[in-house]
């Protein structure tokens, strides 16, 4: 061990983000112990037995054959959304949390990125689906799937995450023992392919007094949402490929809006019609469930972007540290509405001292960023904590700081800082700093 | 006979921003040239859309929607009245309607649940409630109800009559949806049990939740555009 390369960044045993990359030591980082039991077997050396003993069993059977479609390895079948308790399928309103802490990259696999259906998914045939645009247009136009199809397309990378995301923790009293996607997993990273919207809306024109435009889902409740014209024109998109394949139901096949940082909510699923108009309608959404009640009690709306915020997903709550005194590589995700993220900053004394994190690429803007940090716990108890800032210079609040703008049961746009208790046998919980 | 996928094909304009490509590009084949065109294409895209000068990229495939098509989808009511239909409800009318209909899953006086809560003031459960810290953490949407936070009046009609009840939604007739906005209204005093709304009618309601709001929007737009 070259010890020399290990570089302290700041109190209770944060090393320099470097520290991997340059001293390349054997760290016995725990969370990869397990992987290198290797078989035990009895070595048969007699001179005429076949090598067979030496091998397990997959090494001496030909494997199974591959089907059309592959799903993921039969040991990681503990890797699953996990549905919200307070909004049970029963009452048809369903809320499906992504497995955050089992994510490596920027990129949320199709099947696990979080939902939220308030009237359920519509299996919705292409052939019969249509976008109408019409309201303050020069030319009010429709579009079935097979034209849509035949427009060029960009494709983009970006994280959506819903304005509920982390309510518990805006408002529970005291903190509840939840892991990270339990807590924070209404936030998925994708590739969303699509076709600019502002290419659809050159093409049937705009009235000078062109505003807003009322956003409709196909599905059984036709969800709506008013979104600033200016938006619409700037970097949103008629998203209809999701990760390389087609949106999936339950993102809206056949078509999604996309609006890049701006709450999920807004991001119209089943995407059938589009209402270009100079006033918002004042949707059941925009009405109650997702604007911020502030502190003096006034009710604040169109609150669309979702700000600067990061979580450590690895250790987090519900984990444990299985070896003191070991060496761990601290990782999360970090990211913005408003831009790339510039810096995440990680304390491992309870905000008493901080250190830079590595940013691994790609740092695209309204993205996931991945953070990393090298530490050396000291096998006593502590608090670690994660500060985003993005490129506008915004910072993520304490907990604390967040609650201030706000009443105390206002539960959207929650951004406070993480912070994840570490007890002195290694359990992972989640705190209030 | 072997299915054949039918590819889809860009549009004329589309097409011919890609032949103009050709002149730079120098290849041997016209399917090469075309396919490069494409990818070139492709990439630059996103280029020229940063750039403002998409107008070449322009396609014409939409098709006209008539007045017809849109009167019939356009259901979105907005708060100064458009598009709300002719009829008319009761409040008393829409007690019937409540009781049959959307108590079991609004609770009987709107408040219960377990379905978001349509009356009363938004806040905690009350102070004395024993069962309180329980029930935020079962209900944490039903915090806040329409009778105190919703603007405008229009939206209670514009939601029911799109997404209510939740297990058959667009069945209530125009004037059941009348009825029951009249009745959430009387639920919420905003309203007599003797009332009757309309399209004239519900425009007269100032909502509590009009008051007490304030926009974000005005403090984001300038922030829309990156630096
Ligand atoms: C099967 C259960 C169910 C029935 C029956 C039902 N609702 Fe609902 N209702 C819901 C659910 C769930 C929501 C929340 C949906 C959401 O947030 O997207 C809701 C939301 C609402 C809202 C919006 C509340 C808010 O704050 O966002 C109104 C208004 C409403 N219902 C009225 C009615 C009326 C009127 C009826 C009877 C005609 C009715 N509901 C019947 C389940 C039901």
């Amino acid at each position: 061990m070259r010890k020399a390369f290990l570089k302290t960044a700041a109190g209770n045993g944060l090393l320099d983000r470097r520290s991997f990359l340059q001293s390349g030591i054997a760290l016995s980082t725990s969370f990869s112990l397990g992987a290198f039991a290797a078989p035990v077997s009895d070595l048969n050396t007699a001179p005429n037995s076949s090598i067979a003993a030496s091998f397990p069993e997959w090494m001496k059977t030909p494997g199974r054959a591959d089907t059309e479609y592959g799903q993921p390895s039969i040991y990681e079948k503990q890797v699953q959304r996990h549905l919200q308790k307070s909004a049970p399928e029963a009452s048809l309103f369903s809320i499906w949390h992504t497995p955050i802490e089992n994510q490596r990259g920027i990129i949320t696999p199709s099947g696990l990125h979080f939902t939220v259906n308030h009237n359920g998914i519509p299996d919705i045939d292409p052939q019969q689906h249509v976008l109408m645009i019409h309201g303050l247009v020069d030319k009010p136009l429709k579009f079935d799937v097979e034209s849509l199809m035949r427009y060029p397309m960009v494709s983009v990378i970006h994280f959506l995450e819903c304005a509920g995301n982390t309510a518990t923790n805006a408002v529970s009293l005291s903190p509840l023992d939840q892991s990270a996607q339990e807590l924070s997993g209404q936030m998925s990273g994708s590739e969303w392919a699509g076709i600019p919207l502002k290419y659809l809306l050159k093409e049937t024109g705009l009235k000078a007094n062109a505003k807003w435009v009322i956003a409709e889902g196909a599905d059984g409740g036709s969800h709506s949402r008013s979104i600033p014209l200016d938006k619409l024109q700037d970097d949103a998109m008629v998203a209809l490929y999701q990760n390389g394949e087609r949106i999936r139901p339950s993102q809206g096949y056949p078509m999604r809006l996309f609006v890049p940082g701006w709450e999920g909510n807004l991001n119209v699923k089943w995407l059938h019609r589009l209402e270009v108009t100079d006033q918002p309608a004042y949707t059941k959404d925009e009405s109650g469930l997702y604007s911020d009640i502030l502190d003096d009690g006034r009710i604040q709306r169109f609150s669309f972007h979702m700000d600067v915020k990061s979580l450590i997903t690895r250790p987090s709550g519900k984990q444990l540290l299985p070896e003191k005194k070991g060496f761990y590589e601290i990782s999360g995700l970090a990211w913005s509405g408003y831009g790339k993220i510039k810096q995440v900053e990680v304390s491992a004394d309870g905000g008493k001292t901080w250190a830079p994190a590595h940013l691994e690429g790609p740092i695209l803007p309204k993205s996931l960023t991945r953070f990393t940090i090298p530490w050396r716990w000291n096998g006593s108890e502590t608090v670690l904590l994660s500060r985003a800032t993005d490129e506008l210079g915004r910072v993520q609040p304490t907990r604390d700081q967040w609650r201030d703008q706000y009443a105390s049961y206002s539960f959207n746009h929650y951004n406070g800082i993480q912070a994840w208790h570490i007890a002195r046998d290694g359990i992972v919980e989640n705190c209030y700093g | 006979m072997v299915d054949r996928i039918r590819l889809t094909t860009l549009s004329t304009e589309s097409i011919s921003a890609v032949v103009l490509m050709r002149k730079s590009v120098c290849t041997t084949s016209l399917f090469r040239t075309l396919l490069l065109g494409l990818f070139l294409w492709g990439m630059q895209s996103t280029l020229l859309f940063a750039d403002g000068a998409a107008e070449w990229l322009m396609t014409d495939l939409g098709q006209p929607l008539s007045k017809a098509e849109i009167e019939r989808y356009e259901i979105t009511i907005f708060p100064d009245g458009t598009n709300l239909p002719d009829g008319q409800g009761a409040a008393a009318q829409g007690k019937v309607l409540y009781q049959n209909q959307c108590a079991m899953c609004h609770g009987k006086s709107g408040i219960e649940g377990p379905a978001a809560r349509l009356a009363g003031s938004d806040g905690w459960f009350s102070f004395e409630d024993p069962l309180r810290v329980l029930r935020i953490k079962e209900y944490p949407i039903l915090l806040i109800s329409v009778g105190s936070m919703w603007p405008y009046a229009t939206t209670i009609f514009d939601y029911i009559r799109r997404a209510m009840p939740h297990h058959a939604p667009k069945s209530l007739h125009n004037d059941e949806a009348y009825a029951l906005t009249a009745y959430i209204l009387y639920m919420n005093d905003q309203l007599e049990e003797s009332s009757t709304l309309d399209k004239q009618s519900i425009l007269e309601i100032t909502m509590p939740g009009k008051a007490r709001s304030v926009s974000a929007k005005e403090q984001i737009t300038n922030l829309v555009e990156q630096p």
